[in-house]
């Protein structure tokens, strides 16, 4: 019979056996790669809602990764820009500027804090027309009048109290320029009450300065911060990257039984890889275009939030360019490679799907090995993280990453030794476990993003309780006594009595324990020749101030103490030869390096007594000669500074606003702060604050990602579903089979990670020489977080299952 | 043989034609039996509710006898009028065993002869699967021939060789049956 | 007449695990003729199917397509063969979801390299033979099984196949369809001069063949009766 055929591709003539893989067209180069790729494409474009369904999902979830990677990418731009823009601002010259021209200017700050938010106030006076303006600023605010960034006009718009306290008239608005975010709260006020301190810092209340933007400056955290940034960057990111990496496997079963429909009409194995890759390499660079979208929506977002203090302009969050192109090129790519090793597992036969290692077992070495090469990459570091000594960031990085990635690498395995023990019970948890053996793998891959994220967040968490001590000092301030501190320069004497009184008036304030104190020194200093003054602090108070100072028993007014410094405090020596009741002190305060004035004597009355000194409420320890106003008149003290320990009534909850008010009513540079029993380093304080937007931002992932996959799954199982309903299973049964199934493999998943995250944190711990401390309530409220993830996405697939267990589900291909 | 059927022959031939012949033949294979014994042998197996008629018995054998398929082993005196003993030979073991390879006609209600000789099969310890093989290859020519001819565009042809096809297949899954169960029937039959 | 063998398999074996799914199966396909293997259910009738097309791997035993051994060829090899001299028709199943029924029967083409234009073309033509071109545009969870079977057997036929294997083709389908599939199938199948090997259980279907053998105990006698 001679059939109508086409000779077929040199198929009579390739020689028989098995030689080397070559089908006719295979290496056929572009055009073959161009159709296989187009047709990859054309499945995940195509397919009807169902496939829609899927590659949309695919490329949510891609796109968010990429959004929080994109964001990752433009922290260390921001950062330089926000820094450029705090050095461009600095109002501080490199050195002292003894003459005025008339391109300076006078500056001096008017901090102050407003309900918990710092306010920067910079008032300026320029001596010349051409005096500088700060970046943001076209022209300089006259005296009464200040420009204000957007988010302080919003704030005084709405305080009248503030407005007290900043009432000078608002001008115009700091530029972009001139702010680090739109939150920012910054004035610059102009002032005509500033004078030029003199070249030993006295007897002023401003610096000149020749303009602005002088001083660089980046504080320098020592290599444990940067072991902080490192971990703190692989905990947040890598459940990114295994997020993106179960995102482009949705839809994996799906796509195999597909590929197996090829492999029958003709598709060979490369063919079939091909096809896949082009599966991937669509969704994933729809997932990169939603991505950008994604963060440039979100960038714009951005602007109106603040998180904990910090904001940004949409402008300075761009993506450092080589970042970018990185995260562009490596996402498809990452998502071929991921589909490829799926594809390894598995030999698509054209009558379906093979999965090698079914029946076999997985086996647990290399997955061991993974968290052990981690390790081996940590313990050169072990000890060695202290001081100023460089950390080795990328084989850090490397080794927790390596040990993280173990984790997810051994809960396949472990998720199959559990499930495959598992049977009995009622029907729900048999549909449960029957699937779970059957597809261990998915599940164990759906639980992998939680459980790297746990466990990297435990480790953090135990790295983070260990060297809290390094970065949280204890202040030894005790705020039960008193609440509130200001600090006052002033003239003299009555004028210290003066702004103690009126602190003491303020509304709200219950106790003000205000004294005055300034420093004497030596009765021969005038005679001194080489400059070496004694330094003999004086503190004029009350009784009950003092009391707050020093132990004092018996004190009544004229009462005069001699406080000896405690150890490590002043000069004992001086102390003791100048501080001795009788003898006599020159009140013309110690000299920076020659004497001036004419000496001022004054003589410890004999009935001085001796008293030990006591920790005040702001936790400091002062020590020298403590006098009552009835004992030593305080308008013979040179540049006393008047100070208020104010205690608070705590019905009045804006007492604190009011003492503020107050003292800013005093003049310039009063300070006022309150007092609290720990204070932090700020970039610390910071880094843990990033740590929490961003462990918010990964968890809110990976609940996205779960319900994706969760979705997925049920999408899978639809028709199964639809049966049995007709077959009369109750759906409670379903839904609790649904539980179960997610449940399962999460606690196995939570398991793991509290003992990976453990065993990071141990070597983390190690690394800075500490011991080993778990912390137990951080693994439970981890542990908490990801359960609640996981039941929170469970409920939130309920209503999708009921839609498809109605009757309708039965009829799909 | 072949191509003989018409619709028309296949719903004629409507009774089944049943050998009794060869079937007494086959009877007497596994030995010498006298007339009354092969009488019993067979209404024990193939009767049913119609006893085979005694003359019957008698003319059978008097027509294999003249044919050379049985002899006459022994006449026993006593007794009944004619006792004699008849013993199949070797021209009758030839023809029973072309018999039994002969494919039957595919007709309706076939399953009398088709059992008597799948029971004959298994007492004469021949191979019953390949006497049922040969009848399937055989009602499916016939389905073939009468499929080939559905493509005509009559339709009333076709409607009658539907039926005929149906009716066939009916058979054919008979066939199938009674070799899916060939194991439990020679059991019984042996017995 | 007789022809060259097309495919012949001589004293295949093929186990799973214990089961010996097929026990020592010999058959002879020539060209352009229909043959119709049978059998009861398990006896190895859709494996001895699949050693003869190549997807599955025998164990052991001879399986010869036009002089070349079947057995000793590569992966690549054979589903090159697949695309260009096999067709397939299954019960179900073996149509993508994903795709048209158009892009369905176009993929034969597509993958050994033809334009999607002509591709799609070609399929076009035999979807209206096939008398299933209102479907074209459809995915198969869409038309009915009939429908979609005769999409199907469009696919299997569109790149000239010189061997279709059609395992139960109308297992899913009433006498009615199931009839108008084998008719169409066959039909074409006889037009374009490719063989075609039908596993199926029932003999109405059977009958559209020229010859039939049975599988059973996965053993299979080839007795080749030509007419
Ligand atoms: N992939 C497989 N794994 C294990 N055993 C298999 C597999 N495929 C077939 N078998 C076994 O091989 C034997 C023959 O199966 P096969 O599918 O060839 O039968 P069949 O004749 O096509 O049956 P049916 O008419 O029911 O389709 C059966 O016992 C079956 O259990
Ligand atoms: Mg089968």
């Amino acid at each position: 019979m001679s059939a109508p055929h086409e000779p077929f591709a040199g198929f009579d003539r390739a020689p028989s056996g098995a030689g080397p893989d070559r089908a006719p067209d295979s290496g056929a180069g572009v055009r073959t790669w161009a159709r296989d790729l187009a047709l990859g494409a054309r499945f995940a474009a195509g397919g009807g809602r169902e496939g829609w369904t899927r590659t949309v999902l695919t490329a949510v979830g891609v796109g968010l990764g990429v959004a929080l990677l994109l964001l990752a990418a433009a922290v260390p731009p921001m950062m330089t820009v926000r820094d450029h823009k705090r050095v461009a601002r600095d109002a501080m010259s490199s050195g002292y500027v003894a003459k005025p021209t008339d391109s300076t200017l006078l500056s001096a700050e008017a901090d102050t804090t407003y309900h918990d938010k710092d306010i920067t106030g910079i008032l300026l006076q320029p001596d010349g027309p051409n005096a500088a303006t700060p970046p943001g600023v076209t022209k300089l605010p006259a005296p009464g009048h200040m420009v204000v960034s957007p988010a302080l006009h919003r704030l005084l718009d709405g305080s009248p109290l503030l407005r007290q306290r900043i009432p000078y008239t608002i001008d115009g608005a700091i530029g972009r320029a001139g702010l680090m975010g739109p939150a920012e709260l910054y004035f610059y006020a102009g002032s005509d009450r500033l004078t030029a301190r003199d070249a030993e810092y006295r007897n002023g209340n401003a610096d000149r300065i020749t303009g602005f933007g002088h001083r660089s400056n980046s504080a320098v955290m020592g290599p444990t911060f940067d072991l902080l940034l490192v971990i703190m960057l692989v905990v947040l990111l890598l459940p990114v990257g295994v997020f993106i990496a179960t995102a482009v496997r949705l839809g994996g079963e799906r796509r195999d039984r597909r590929l197996a429909a090829l492999r029958l009409v003709g598709a060979d194995n490369r063919m079939t890889r091909r096809i896949a890759a082009g599966e991937a390499l669509f969704g994933s660079v729809l997932g990169l275009l939603v991505g950008g979208g994604l963060f440039f929506a979100g960038r714009q977002l951005a602007s109106h939030v603040t998180i904990r203090g910090i904001s940004a302009y949409p402008a300075d969050m761009t993506p450092a360019t080589t970042l970018a192109v990185l995260i562009v090129l490596a996402v498809p790519l990452t998502a071929v490679a991921v589909t490829m090793l799926s594809l390894r597992g598995t030999a698509i036969e054209p009558l379906g799907v093979v999965r090698q290692g079914v029946g076999r077992g997985r086996r647990v070495w290399w997955r061991l090995v993974i968290p052990v090469v981690g390790l081996v990459l940590l313990l050169p570091q072990f000890g060695h993280v202290h001081g100023d000594s460089n950390l080795n960031v990328y084989q850090t990085a490397t080794g927790a990453v390596l040990m993280l990635i173990g984790v997810t690498a051994v809960l396949p395995w472990v998720v199959e030794q559990v499930v495959g023990r598992l049977r009995g019970g009622p029907v729900a948890w048999q549909l449960a476990t029957r699937r779970l053996q059957l597809s261990s793998n998915a599940a164990a891959r759906m639980v992998s993003g939680v459980t790297v994220a746990v466990a990297g967040a435990i480790a953090l968490q135990m790295l983070f309780t260990a060297v809290d001590g390094d970065f949280v000092h204890e202040t030894g301030g005790d705020p039960s006594r008193a609440q509130v501190m200001v600090d006052a320069p002033v003239a003299n004497g009555a004028q210290a009595r003066d702004f103690n009184q009126r602190i003491a008036a303020t509304r709200g304030v219950r106790q003000a324990y205000g004294y005055v104190n300034a420093d004497a020194t030596q009765p021969d200093a005038d005679r001194v020749r080489d400059g070496d003054f004694a330094y003999l602090p004086v503190v004029v108070g009350d009784c009950p101030t003092l009391r707050q100072m020093a132990q004092v028993s018996a004190c009544s007014p004229g009462s005069v103490f001699i406080v000896p410094p405690a150890d490590g405090m002043g000069d004992p020596g001086s102390a003791r030869s100048y501080l001795r009741p009788g003898s006599r002190l020159d009140l013309n305060g110690p000299p920076q390096s020659a004497y001036v004035g004419t000496p001022r004597l004054w003589t410890i009355p004999r009935t001085a007594r001796t008293a030990a000194p006591r920790t005040d409420p702001t936790g400091s320890l002062s020590w020298g000669l403590f006098a009552t106003p009835q004992a030593l008149d305080t308008s013979l003290l040179s540049s006393p500074t008047a100070n208020s320990m104010v205690v608070l009534d705590p019905r009045q909850p804006e007492a604190v606003e009011y003492v503020r008010n107050t003292t800013a009513k005093l003049g310039i540079g009063v300070d006022v702060f309150t007092v609290h029993s720990t204070t932090q380093q700020n970039s610390y304080t910071q880094l843990r604050r990033g740590l929490f937007a961003g462990a918010a931002l990964t968890m809110a992932l990976i609940g996205a990602s779960l319900l994706v996959m969760m979705l997925e799954q049920l999408r899978d199982r639809k028709k199964l579903l639809a049966v049995l309903v007709a077959f009369g299973t109750r759906r409670s049964a379903l839904a609790w089979s649904v539980l179960w199934q997610t449940a399962i493999p999460v606690v196995l998943g939570l398991v793991l990670a509290c003992a990976g995250g453990l065993g990071l944190g141990a070597a983390l711990l190690a690394m800075t020489s500490r011991p080993f401390h778990p912390d137990w309530s951080g693994m439970a409220a981890m542990s908490a977080i990801g359960a609640a993830v996981v039941l929170g996405v469970t409920l939130l697939s309920m209503p999708p299952l009921w839609r498809l267990m109605r009757a309708d589900g039965l009829r799909t291909e | 043989m072949r191509g003989g059927y018409t619709w028309r022959v296949y719903t004629a031939c409507s009774v089944g034609g049943m050998s009794i012949g060869h079937t007494l033949l086959g009877l007497l294979e596994s030995g010498p039996r006298h007339g009354y014994d092969l009488k019993r042998a067979f209404d024990e197996r193939f009767g049913h509710d119609r006893p085979l008629a005694y003359g019957q018995v008698y003319s059978t054998m008097a027509r294999l006898l003249k044919n050379g398929l049985v002899e006459v082993e022994g006449i026993e005196p006593g007794g009944g009028p004619e006792r004699k003993r008849y013993a199949i030979t070797d021209a009758g073991i030839t023809d029973v065993e072309a018999w039994l390879a002969q494919p039957e006609r595919p007709e309706p209600y076939l399953q009398t002869t088709l059992y008597t000789k799948v029971v004959l099969a298994l007492l004469t310890g021949r191979s019953a699967a390949d006497l049922l093989d040969t009848q399937r290859a055989e009602h499916l020519r016939l389905m073939r021939e009468l499929t080939r001819r559905k493509s005509s565009d009559d339709l009333a042809d076709q409607l009658i060789c539907d039926h005929a096809l149906f009716h066939l297949e009916a058979d054919l899954r008979w066939l199938e049956l009674t070799a899916a169960r060939l194991d439990q029937l020679a059991a019984a039959v042996t017995r | 007449m007789t022809t060259e063998p097309l495919l012949q398999a001589t004293d295949v074996r093929k186990s799973y695990g214990r089961t010996a799914a097929l026990d020592g199966a010999d058959l002879t396909v020539r060209a352009g003729e229909v043959v119709a293997v049978m059998g009861p259910s398990g006896s190895g009738k859709s494996t001895l199917l699949h050693c003869l097309a190549g997807i599955v791997r025998a164990d052991s035993g001879e399986l010869r397509y036009r002089g070349q051994d079947l057995t000793a060829m590569s992966d690549g090899r054979r589903s090159a063969l697949r695309r260009s001299d096999f067709g397939f028709v299954f019960q179900f199943g073996q149509l993508v979801p994903e795709l048209t029924c158009l892009e369905n029967v176009a993929i034969p083409l597509r993958l050994a390299g033809e334009r999607r234009r002509a591709a799609e073309a070609k399929a076009a033509a035999w979807l209206e033979r096939l008398e299933v071109a209102d479907v074209a545009g459809q995915r198969p969870g869409e038309v009915s099984g009939g429908q979609g079977q005769r999409v199907a057997v469009a696919r299997a036929l569109v790149a000239g196949p010189r061997v279709i294997f059609a395992d139960e083709p109308t297992g899913a389908l009433d006498s009615l369809n199931g009839e108008r599939v084998m008719r169409l199938l066959t039909d074409a199948a006889h037009d374009t001069g490719a063989a075609v090997v039908l596993v199926t259980h029932e003999a109405r279907v059977a009958a559209y063949s020229d010859r039939e053998i049975v599988v059973r105990d996965g053993k299979s006698r080839d007795t080749e009766r030509v007419s």
